[in-house]
């Protein structure tokens, strides 16, 4: 029988040196984003490439910059609470509170401790949010379209407790220096334990689609990997911290608000790679609905009470007093165009945010407009070894652990 | 000068008695003002002597109409202990350049380019000093506070 197939030589190829030295390859240079489909974050990577290998990586931001400090050095104290807000806009609240409890340090005030509860409560779901972006949007950038959806579901969730709690559902502008906007609604505990239990179930639904996924874990498991020492050397905080081993977290290491009177657990990782920082995400998201559950057992019990410090520096006077006396007028006038004046100093605050240390470093010449705003924001200080992170890996690498550092525009440019 | 009860404070004092200009504790933080000449000792002494592995934050403050104009400053952390302290320099306006660390820690890179880019304090020894968050054609340092908020920029078209 003739086949019409071509024939195979009868020996194969040698491949000597001189075949070999013909071979030209030379490295190519990719131009990825600045905004790119698979990348949940505006930044360009210059990657030069041999074949589907990473040579160099440069990664270019501030595609986002929009002058946050300059913005803050030219308001009032309060003026910067919205700026805060759009710093990283999955977990707005968190960078409220880490503002706000920077100008009370330098004010030297102690918020009441139903406002306490009221933050970390928010400030849980905030987190929670986070993370369902972060691994929502990983499953979709690595094709896998439902998980996704099941995640956005459940961050909507997150959302509408949060609208009932503050009227907006991503830029809350919640916290204000020495309290919060709103006490909770009436029916916002039952709703809460409602979609507590929701959120649960979407969260073991995502589990069940995805965290045995056999190219899930193909793409997640040892890359991105980063070490313990290296974490340190470069700052790195947040979950790729913990997923390297080490279990720092400002809320148990620096016990702020009431932390130090919540029951949880600090989940950490073995390897560091992409793979752990998933699990502790996710991990973290159950501990925050036992945060969130404690919340509303501990607001139940201590019952109605003030929500603002009894300072007239920082809080409005009441209305009927507005209305009646000229003092109280003034005062209001005061606050309003000029809000307080801050003690000169300077402080700096961290607190644990979605991505990790999240610190405000504050300078006051006692006016009423900020020196310094410095924001430390963990995106920008994760994102920094990212080449060291992919060097010599795949291409294909690159889009999960850039989604697992979760580098968030708004808050890395600022 | 005083520690404050701050241990790595007392160490820092003891070790640079002559480097170390001013401290204070106000709100709880630890702070030491010391040599912008010896900022590279310092750093070293902190990392290697005082536990200090991670430099949290790095920035600087324009205090514009004093001398020396601006003040770098950084924020160390210890895990070991989850001790903070904060060290400032002060750098002149004429030769506004102060030692890099990051051979010290690795974490400097990117927040001294952001203090160069903003701010046009230069890192000397840095290993990469490019501007980060802004563009190249960028004109003046914006978180001066002589550069006016409202300043418009050049219109630049695209590099190839």
């Amino acid at each position: 029988m003739t086949s019409n197939l071509p024939s195979f030589p009868e020996a194969p190829i040698s491949l000597d040196d001189d075949f070999e030295r013909d071979l030209h390859t030379e490295h190519q240079v990719l131009n990825m984003g600045p905004s790119h489909p698979a990348t949940h974050g505006t930044v360009k990577f210059l990657i030069e490439l041999d074949g589907e290998t990473i040579i160099n990586l440069d990664i270019q931001v501030g595609y986002l910059h929009r002058g946050f400090e300059k913005e803050c050095e030219s308001g009032t104290w309060y003026q910067a609470i919205p700026y805060t807000d759009r710093l990283n806009y999955n977990s707005a609240i968190l960078a409220n509170i880490g503002y706000c409890l920077a100008v009370e340090k330098l004010l030297e005030i102690e918020t009441p401790e139903r406002c306490q509860w009221l933050r970390v409560m928010s400030g849980e779901l905030s987190r929670i949010a986070d993370h369902l972006t972060r691994c929502g949007a990983a499953c979709l950038e690595l094709a896998a379209m439902t998980p996704f959806l099941y995640g956005i579901e459940a961050r909507e969730l997150t959302w509408d407790l949060l609208e009932m709690l503050c009227g907006a559902r991503v830029t809350s502008n919640y916290v204000r220096i020495g309290g919060v906007k709103h006490d909770m609604p009436r029916d916002f505990p039952a709703t809460a334990r409602d979609f507590i239990a929701r959120i649960r179930a979407l969260l073991g639904d995502f589990d069940k689609m995805i965290t045995s996924n056999r190219i899930f874990v193909d793409r997640l498991k040892d890359t991105g990997v980063i070490s313990k020492e290296d974490c340190i050397r470069y700052a790195v905080t947040g979950p790729i911290l913990r997923s390297a081993g080490v279990g720092l977290d400002v809320r148990k290491s620096d016990p702020y608000l009431v932390y130090d009177q919540i029951d949880f657990d600090i989940p950490i990782g073995e390897v560091g790679d992409n793979y752990d920082r998933y699990l502790v995400c996710v991990e973290e998201m159950h501990q925050s609905l036992r945060i969130v559950e404690q919340c509303l057992t501990q607001l139940k019990k201590t019952g109605p009470g003030p929500i603002d410090v009894a300072d007239p520096r920082v809080r409005w006077p009441a209305k009927g007093k507005v209305f009646n006396r000229m003092e109280e007028l003034i005062q209001q006038f005061k606050s309003v165009t000029e809000g307080p004046m801050v003690p000169e100093g300077e402080a700096y605050v961290a607190i644990e945010s979605a991505n990790g240390e999240l610190g405000f470093y504050l300078v006051s010449d006692g006016s009423a407009v900020p020196v310094k705003v410095r924001c430390r924001p963990p995106s920008f200080i994760n994102l920094a070894p990212m080449d060291g992170m992919l060097k010599g890996a795949m291409l294909a690498d690159l889009i999960p652990t850039f989604d697992f550092i979760n580098m968030v525009g708004g808050e890395c440019d600022r | 000068m005083d520690d404050f009860g701050s241990s790595a404070l007392r160490k820092l004092i003891d070790e640079f008695s002559d480097s170390v200009q001013q401290t204070h504790a106000n709100f709880g933080d630890a702070t030491a003002l010391v040599d912008a000449n010896r900022i590279e000792a310092v750093m070293r002494f902190l990392r290697d002597e005082a536990d200090f592995d991670m430099l949290m934050d790095l920035t600087a403050v324009d205090y514009l109409g004093q001398t020396p104009r601006f003040e770098v400053v950084y924020h160390l952390f210890a895990t070991g202990t989850n001790q903070r302290i904060r060290i400032k320099v002060r750098v002149a306006e004429e030769a506004a350049e102060v030692a890099s660390v990051v051979a010290l820690y690795a974490s400097a890179n990117w927040m001294e380019r952001e203090v160069f880019d903003l701010y046009g304090i230069r890192f000397d020894g840095h290993p990469d000093l490019r501007r980060i968050l802004l563009y190249d054609e960028f004109e003046g340092h914006p978180l001066r506070k002589d550069y006016p908020k409202e300043r418009r920029q050049p219109l630049v078209g695209p590099r190839n």
